[in-house]
């Protein structure tokens, strides 16, 4: 793996061929904030906090920093106002689902964003699929998933499976960035499921 | 129900997961609906977790995972429909069936839609049962067409 030089905030940073912005980052103890990123998960890009403004072959870009691959004189900018103003709305959409989420309320400090600023849908879910990437690809259980599409997608524990596994793994948990986990997991009923966990239309 | 088509369905396509979309609407295209055993065959012989089986039948209208009733009533509110008093008939066809569009009452006789065009204008407001046009209807004359069904 050869390596590659590029500058993030004004600080010259190495890095290893293939490493994404994030991680040459995160070697120089630069901070950029994620919320979907997990090391040990794939690359997902939902919450698009981690916006960062890229400059290379004369062009600048925003690409989301946990995806975007680095490269040779590659020119990095992890604050703008451009950025904090993109950060700041992506915050105030996510608040008006999870108003009480303790990591947004702390990032919508840094941020000036207003949690109100947009009418509260609260869903407490911000779709960042840790718990189900993390069932899926770590533990390989898939007790958790997805169901329905647009404003109606929510979280599902797959009954069959979450009454043998759940309960003595609940890894997920601690993930979430709001506390629907917890709370579907919850109203999913002692685990006894007797209905449909996804809508019947 | 008889689910001997389902394993049928699924080994036309090879039981692959590739198929997963096709396999679905197939089973659909044959009962009307996905149940949740379904659902379950379809995960187990394509060897796609059932979360994923769930997400995929969740996502697309085109699937239903409540059974169909015997007729399907659709109540058109397109623009023209609607400026005509759609609304009022969809109404009281939800009063007179007990159901909201989307939904199938509990004998599975009618399942009903609300849809946007039948592109039956002139003959606003419209209501179709099974694919037979009732054409000018009103709140008072919705009653009677759907005395016919069994
Ligand atoms: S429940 Fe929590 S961890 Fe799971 S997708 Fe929603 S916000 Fe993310
Ligand atoms: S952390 Fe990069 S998009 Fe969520």
């Amino acid at each position: 793996m050869g390596v590659v030089t590029l500058t993030i905030d004004n600080k010259e940073v190495k890095a290893e061929e293939g490493m994404t912005v994030l991680e040459a980052a995160q070697s120089a103890g630069i901070y950029i904030p994620t919320l979907c990123h997990h090391e040990k998960l794939e690359t997902y890009t939902a919450c698009r906090i981690c916006m960062v403004e890229v400059e290379s072959r004369g062009r600048v870009r925003l690409d989301t920093a946990c995806s975007h691959p680095v490269a040779n004189d590659m020119v990095v900018k992890t604050r703008s106002e451009k950025i904090n103003k993109i950060r700041k709305t992506l915050l105030e959409l996510m608040l008006a689902h999870a108003p009480d989420s303790a990591i947004l309320q702390e990032m919508a400090e840094e941020y000036g964003a207003d949690k109100g600023r947009f009418e509260k849908e609260s869903s407490f879910c911000i779709h960042c699929a840790l718990c189900v990437r993390y069932c899926a690809e770590v533990k390989k259980k898939n007790a958790i998933g997805f169901v329905n599409s647009g404003t109606k997608r929510e979280i599902s524990f797959v009954p069959e499976i979450a009454s043998q596994e759940c309960w003595k793994c609940k890894e997920c948990f601690p993930l979430c960035p709001t506390e629907a986990l917890q709370a579907a997991y919850v109203l999913a009923g002692a685990l006894t499921f007797p209905v449909a966990p996804f809508e019947l239309r | 129900m008889d689910d001997s088509k389902i394993d049928l369905i699924i080994d036309k396509h090879h039981a692959e997961e590739s198929a997963l979309i096709k396999v679905l609407l197939d089973i659909q295209d044959e009962y009307g609906w996905l149940s949740p055993k379904a659902l379950k065959r379809v995960s187990e012989k394509l060897e796609v977790p059932l979360a994923r089986v769930q997400q995929t039948a969740t996502f697309y209208k085109a699937f239903s995972l409540a059974p169909k009733g015997r007729h399907t009533i659709h109540v058109c509110n397109g623009t023209s429909c609607h400026l005509r008093g759609a609304q009022r008939v969809l109404d009281k066809v939800q009063e007179l069936t007990g159901i909201k569009p989307g939904e199938t009452d509990p004998d599975l006789k009618f399942r009903l839609e609300a849809v946007n065009c039948l592109g039956q204008c002139a003959l606003g407001p419209v209501m179709e049962v099974d694919g037979k046009i009732y054409g000018k209807m009103s709140p008072k004359k919705a009653a009677e067409p759907l005395k016919k069904y069994e």
